[in-house]
């Protein structure tokens, strides 16, 4: 972040430029992570911050996601894991007066440039949320929804990404006789992976995961996690979790978040055995505030 | 381990002060247990008012109209134009009547139904939080308006209106008539429908736009599909607004009882069964069998909104079901 605000006066002025929603010109000018050329990491953080309003989400993120491995991100509430996990595709737009500094680069490109196409990158960095939310429609429909939003119309390819998807789901075996079924009549488990199948069907090369097994029983968790397990060979995977045994389980890497920032980022076993930074540690070892 | 008396600062077990005693003498439990039956009944008849008042209402008309359904038959009622009450022997065919409200409810919902819809749309999705939270209880003085005033519009602003610039034969017509009563369904189709839109839960679009999806994709393939039962109920709901107002079709239609020909012909007048019943109950002697005749046309109408409203309270217990995650 090179913006330099000499004086007082000039930041509130910004400041309430930016409410309104507007993009400050200035910013374009920002140079673009030298990171962003790095190559081996898909999602590259620079000095990101993100503000709600005048509100810190996330303050000066710099870290690197690197290919078909599952990064964790841990951290108490509140902590802007799951405002970091929503920048990477830009989720976070939704809601007003966001705006952001610095640089978040995915496969090489700023995503906050003003070019940037959101549903191609939408469709290549997928989503998994904390709720299962299926579209009230059949089973096949919300799987089908992405490619068709795709212009895919082709009876045969549809009907060949939705088994693939559901496969890749480990959903197949249990739906392939009730495709035309609600999916709410799923239960919650089958729900989830359904949703992961729907986020399968567009292709993408990151799945970001927000809490993917919060609202979920033991089983249906563990059916996730073997699940995760078997897609990282394909896919780079992004999970948010607050189960610290989750994060120990299925991840490789693991980023610690605490009150917007970035405490500390490493192989998840040193994480878990070795923590570098005093208050990683007091976190894992439960003794956190 | 500590002794009890450790865990405590006081050193006798009364000594935390309780003034008053725990358990309630023998008057007031009994006056505890009266006061609370006796409110129980209260409440329970007071609430039964207004379901005998539906109830009484029903069986006041099947039975005013009992006479005019035995003596007459639904054959002429149901088929025949011709309405001649006073003549002799009368004649008593509804249909103009049928028709004619037919004409003014549909011709609204016509009007009504994508201006309402639309606004519906903007206001749950496009609209940010101030502004909806402005807008919307303007929309809903709209229902506030007494019908009379809406009457005086038609026919000293549209009437004149439709006669001189549009060159129509008359000023109160269809045409009239469903203009103001779309205005006036308005309010209850854009607020019913924007409450089941809003329903939808956020999870849902935010599962639509991360799959790539436009705000327009995500308005037309997702939020309005799960919410389709809110939506239609709105309509059915506008819809018997439409059917059951008197003032301003009696007002607004013309009042003539015919079928307008050619059949696309909007500058026609109407006569509607609620204007009829209101207009002609006046002037009839009561016993008589034009008097039992506007009873049963009262008796048709009243069926009617009594399945459209079956209908919507259908159709919005499922929209709430849908919102709960049910099946």
């Amino acid at each position: 972040m090179t913006l330099t605000l000499t004086q007082k006066g000039e930041t509130v002025e910004e400041s309430k430029i930016l409410e309104k929603g507007e993009i400050a010109e200035d910013e374009i000018v920002v140079p673009c992570c030298d990171a962003a050329n790095d190559a081996g990491s898909v999602v590259v953080a620079s000095d990101f911050t993100l503000y709600y309003g005048s509100k810190v989400g996330v303050k000066n993120i710099n870290m690197k996601i690197y290919p078909q491995r599952v990064t964790a991100i841990i951290g108490p509430s509140g902590c802007g894991k799951s405002t970091f996990l929503r920048s990477i595709n830009r989720m976070n737009d939704l809601i007003p007066h966001v705006r952001t500094t610095g640089c978040l680069a995915v496969n090489g490109q700023d995503i906050y440039d003003k070019r940037v196409n959101l549903v191609n990158l939408r469709q290549q960095v997928g989503m998994v949320f904390q709720k299962p939310n299926p579209f009230a429609k059949s089973i096949y429909d919300n799987v089908a929804y992405g490619p068709k939003l795709q212009g895919m119309r082709n009876r045969v390819q549809l009907d060949e990404i939705v088994e693939e998807s559901l496969n890749q789901a480990a959903l197949w075996d249990e739906v392939k006789d009730d495709l035309k079924k609600s999916a709410l009549a799923l239960s919650g488990g089958q729900q989830q992976r359904l949703c992961i199948a729907r986020a399968l069907a567009t292709k993408p090369q990151v799945l970001l995961m927000d809490e993917p097994c919060s609202a979920l029983d033991p089983i249906a968790t563990t059916k996730i996690e073997d699940l995760i397990g078997q897609l990282k060979s394909r896919y780079t995977i992004v999970i948010v979790t607050h189960n610290m045994q989750q994060a120990a389980r299925v991840s490789e890497n693991t980023a610690f978040f605490c009150l917007g920032e970035l405490i500390e980022y490493d192989e998840t076993g040193k994480i878990f055995t070795n923590p570098r930074v005093k208050q990683t540690e007091d976190y894992i070892t439960g003794r956190f505030g | 381990m500590a002794s009890e008396k450790q865990l405590s600062i006081y050193e006798d077990s009364t000594a935390a002060g309780f003034s008053r005693p725990l358990l309630l003498t023998p008057s007031e439990d009994l006056k505890g247990y009266i006061a609370a039956h006796v409110g129980r009944l209260l409440l329970f008849g007071i609430t039964c008012v207004s379901v005998l008042a539906v109830l009484f209402i029903f069986i006041f008309v099947i039975r005013e109209s009992l006479g005019f359904l035995l003596g007459h038959g639904l054959g002429g009622f149901l088929t025949s134009t011709a309405w001649h009450p006073e003549s002799e022997p009368g004649e008593f065919g509804a249909v103009g009547m049928i028709t004619g409200s037919v004409y003014v409810t549909v011709c609204s919902l016509l009007v009504a139904v994508p201006i309402g819809l639309l606004a519906a749309v903007f206001l749950s999705d496009i609209a940010p939080f101030k502004v909806r939270q402005y807008v919307k209880p303007i929309i809903e003085i709209l229902a506030a308006i007494p019908s009379v005033a809406y009457g005086f519009f038609a026919l000293l602003v549209l009437s004149p209106l439709m006669q001189n610039e549009l060159g129509f034969t008359t000023g109160t017509n269809i045409l009239n008539a469903s203009v103001i009563l779309a205005v006036m369904a308005l309010p209850t189709i854009i607020s019913v429908a924007e409450d089941s839109l809003s329903a939808i839960g956020r999870e849902i679009r935010e599962a639509s736009y991360g799959l790539g999806a436009t705000r327009a994709e995500t308005i037309i393939k997702v939020v309005i599909p799960a919410a389709h039962s809110g939506i239609i109920a709105a309509v059915i709901l506008g819809m018997m607004r439409a059917v059951g107002e008197t003032m301003v079709v009696w007002m607004a239609a013309g009042n003539a009882n015919q079928i307008p020909s050619p059949w696309w012909n909007l500058s026609a007048a109407v006569r509607t069964m609620t204007a009829t019943i209101a207009g002609d109950m006046g002037e009839t002697v009561q016993g008589s069998m034009h008097y039992r005749a506007l009873f049963a046309i009262g008796l048709l109408l009243l069926a009617f909104t009594f399945t459209l409203n079956m209908i919507s309270e259908h159709l919005l217990a499922r929209a709430r079901r849908v919102k709960g995650g049910g099946k």
